[in-house]
């Protein structure tokens, strides 16, 4: 039977919905309770990773350092991970890291980007990390350049490469062609990675596609918390894998009371698909753009989903979020 | 009459052979002595042949062994912060010769051109900071001098193919390097630097946000500053330009943002959103980046020829 790596985002990517304001406190009780209930591995940074804390992403409520303290320690079987983004975090940020018990780190870049990842993965092995490639909006490269791409990490040390839908914009079938022509161009005991955002309401389903195709590392978070409408559900991908007989560790009824009695409450403005994330899977926009767009659009008076579109059409990638002002304003000046 | 210093520049590549370009067309204070590479096969040096400057393909040992060396009085280094430790050290011996170094190395002071190059034209090496520090850090700097800026952070957005296997391979530079200078050129307390590198075709021209969290300031004090700061740097960047009207915010008290670091801050947000379009002289105008720096270093060269060696102009007055 096949075996899958449950690798939890909830607080990482989880950071989004809530501006990275998460409590010290409420980081440790869900990540215990998260360890108990059986995942694999559990995320936790900035939402934009190690130093993602600034005006362009916003400020967190503290220091990735002060989220990641003590976690470690407490932990009874699952891997404290975190992530980095070349360009906004450094070494020095994954080696103060490691310093807090942190054992396993994903290294993120656009999908046509991964040759400025080598100095940080070849980082993370030097320090005895396992080391995830991330391959950030995914759906701007085809399969075979994407596999290309994978295929420079997995040269740089990567144990895993993921296929990383931030847009929420894959369709199935094109999550599917992706991971194929992973398997086909990756050695065979690299594993597989995919992490998706539900935009279009595939998220598990497009989680299942991949593992279908060959992924092992499956990324979620409870009740989707994420940017735009959030990842793939984890208690929903639980209780289908559980109808599959598919081998995992964790333990289908704690997820689903942690989603609804600890997450869900905590959500500002409800992680969901609606006009304006189903805008961001459409248009292909980074879903960490959600609430700067919409924040832009109040101030400079316009639809979310035209700000949202015209960024999509201007191919703006991950981490451009200063370009959202920059477009607001000229399809302010456009009307007026 | 006009007099010119000769000046060398070490490294073929593309920021290389943009500086040759410039000090070849754009400047009656330089001239354009030897173009130094290692590798005989460049494109950069047979560039160099066919527009008539002196190569040599031996790096600096090469050009210092060579008939030309005594006549040169500046050296632009634009290899990588490694081949710089080593060039530097050879420089260094011959005490009338000045070097800029244009790689991240940082051996002398920052030097950015509209800020501080009159306080630092004695130095001997002067390192060009990075492209995104080129184009933000006058911005902190001009905020500064009319509200003091707490903290500054820029975005530096470039076009993939403007990046060039050196800033690849080594990424953290950027960023490290920036903050740095944020600093100690630009006057914040604290700097934050951010890099992507965006594919799309046809390429992004060069963009940089400043983000700047000052203590009070008047909006209107901080436009005008930011604004003569521009023409200063567009008097060596032609192509650098305001995208958009200067945007303000209020970061009330009670409502202060977690800056790390610095604790909890509050103040006046300033947001100005600029675009560094290159003048075309070898890589296209998208590499606003690449331009940038050559135009600086240009800049930083023209003041040690006028400071140092007596050149003179015809035109200028």
């Amino acid at each position: 039977m096949q075996e899958v790596y449950l690798q939890d985002v909830t607080l990482r990517d989880g950071m989004h919905p809530l501006k990275h304001q998460y409590t010290r406190d409420q980081v440790r009780e869900i990540a215990l309770a998260m360890d108990r209930a059986g995942v694999d591995a559990i995320e936790i940074a900035h939402g934009d990773g190690l130093s993602g804390g600034s005006f362009n992403y916003g400020f967190g409520a503290h220091t990735d350092w002060a989220w990641l303290e003590g976690i470690a320690e407490l932990l009874t079987h699952a891997k404290l991970t975190t992530l980095l983004i070349p360009g906004i975090g450094t070494i020095d940020d994954l080696r103060r890291a490691k310093d807090l018990g942190v054992s396993s780190v994903r290294i993120a870049t656009h999908s046509t980007e991964a040759d400025i990842s080598a100095q940080h993965i070849e980082a993370a092995r030097k320090l005895d990390m396992d080391v995830s490639g991330f391959l950030m909006m995914a759906h701007m490269n085809d399969p075979a350049g994407l596999a290309a791409q994978a295929k420079l990490m997995e040269s740089y040390g990567a144990h895993c490469v993921y296929v990383t839908d931030s847009a929420g914009a894959l369709l199935m079938q094109e999550v599917k062609d992706r991971i194929d022509a992973f398997r086909g161009t990756l050695n065979g005991n690299t594993e597989i990675g995919i992490h998706c955002h539900h935009n279009l309401s595939l998220g598990v389903a497009n989680t299942i596609v991949a593992m279908d195709a060959g992924a092992t590392r499956l990324d979620a978070s409870l009740a989707g918390m994420g940017a735009g409408a959030g990842n793939c559900p984890l208690e929903i991908l639980i209780a289908y894998l559980d109808k599959r007989g598919v081998a995992h560790g964790a333990k289908l009824l704690d997820l689903m009371d942690l989603a609804d009695d600890v997450i869900r409450p905590l959500q500002q403005r409800p992680v969901r698909v609606d006009r304006e994330t189903l805008s961001l899977g459409f248009a292909g926009v980074y879903s960490s753009f959600l609430l700067h767009a919409e924040k832009a659009a109040g101030i400079y008076d316009l639809d979310t989903r035209e700000l949202l579109i015209e960024l999509g059409r201007r191919k703006m990638v991950g981490g451009q979020e200063d370009m959202i002002v920059d477009v607001a304003l000229d399809l302010s000046k456009a009307k007026n | 009459m006009n007099k010119k210093i000769k000046v060398a520049i070490i490294g073929s590549g593309n920021i290389g052979t943009d500086l040759m370009i410039k000090v070849l067309r754009h400047t009656e204070l330089l001239e354009m002595d030897t173009l130094v590479g290692i590798d005989p096969d460049s494109e950069g040096l047979a560039r160099a042949k066919r527009l008539g400057v002196h190569t040599v393909d031996t790096g600096i040992d090469g050009l210092i062994a060579g008939p030309n060396w005594p006549h040169i009085d500046v050296v632009f280094d634009a290899t990588s912060a490694k081949a710089h430790h080593y060039n530097w050290a050879k420089v260094q011996a011959f005490p009338n010769k000045y070097m800029i170094d244009l790689t991240p190395a940082a051996i002398g002071p920052f030097v950015v051109p509209s800020v501080n190059l009159d306080s630092l034209y004695s130095e001997r090496n002067l390192n060009m900071v990075t492209c995104g520090g080129q184009a933000t850090i006058p911005i902190i700097a001009a905020i500064n001098k009319v509200a003091p800026v707490q903290y500054g952070e820029i975005v530096a957005s470039i076009a993939s193919k403007s990046a060039g296997p050196g800033t690849r391979a080594n990424i953290d530079e950027f960023t490290e390097t920036t903050s740095k200078g944020i600093v100690s050129v630009g006057g914040a307390q604290k700097g934050k630097a951010i890099i992507i590198l965006n594919p799309a075709e046809p390429p992004i021209i060069m963009r940089d946000t400043v983000f700047a969290l000052s203590v009070g300031g008047h909006p209107e004090d901080i436009r005008a500053s930011i604004e003569y700061m521009v023409a200063q740097v567009q008097s060596y960047v032609p192509g650098y330009q305001l995208n958009q009207e200067i945007q303000f915010e209020q970061i009330p008290e009670d409502q202060p943002v977690f800056i790390e670091g610095l604790g909890k801050c509050h103040g006046l947000k300033t947001s100005v959103f600029l675009k560094v379009e290159g003048a075309g002289h070898y890589l296209p105008s998208y590499a606003g980046n690449l331009d940038i720096m050559t135009s600086a270093a240009l800049a930083v060269g023209e003041k040690l020829a006028l400071q140092h060696f007596g050149a003179s102009s015809s035109s200028s007055t």
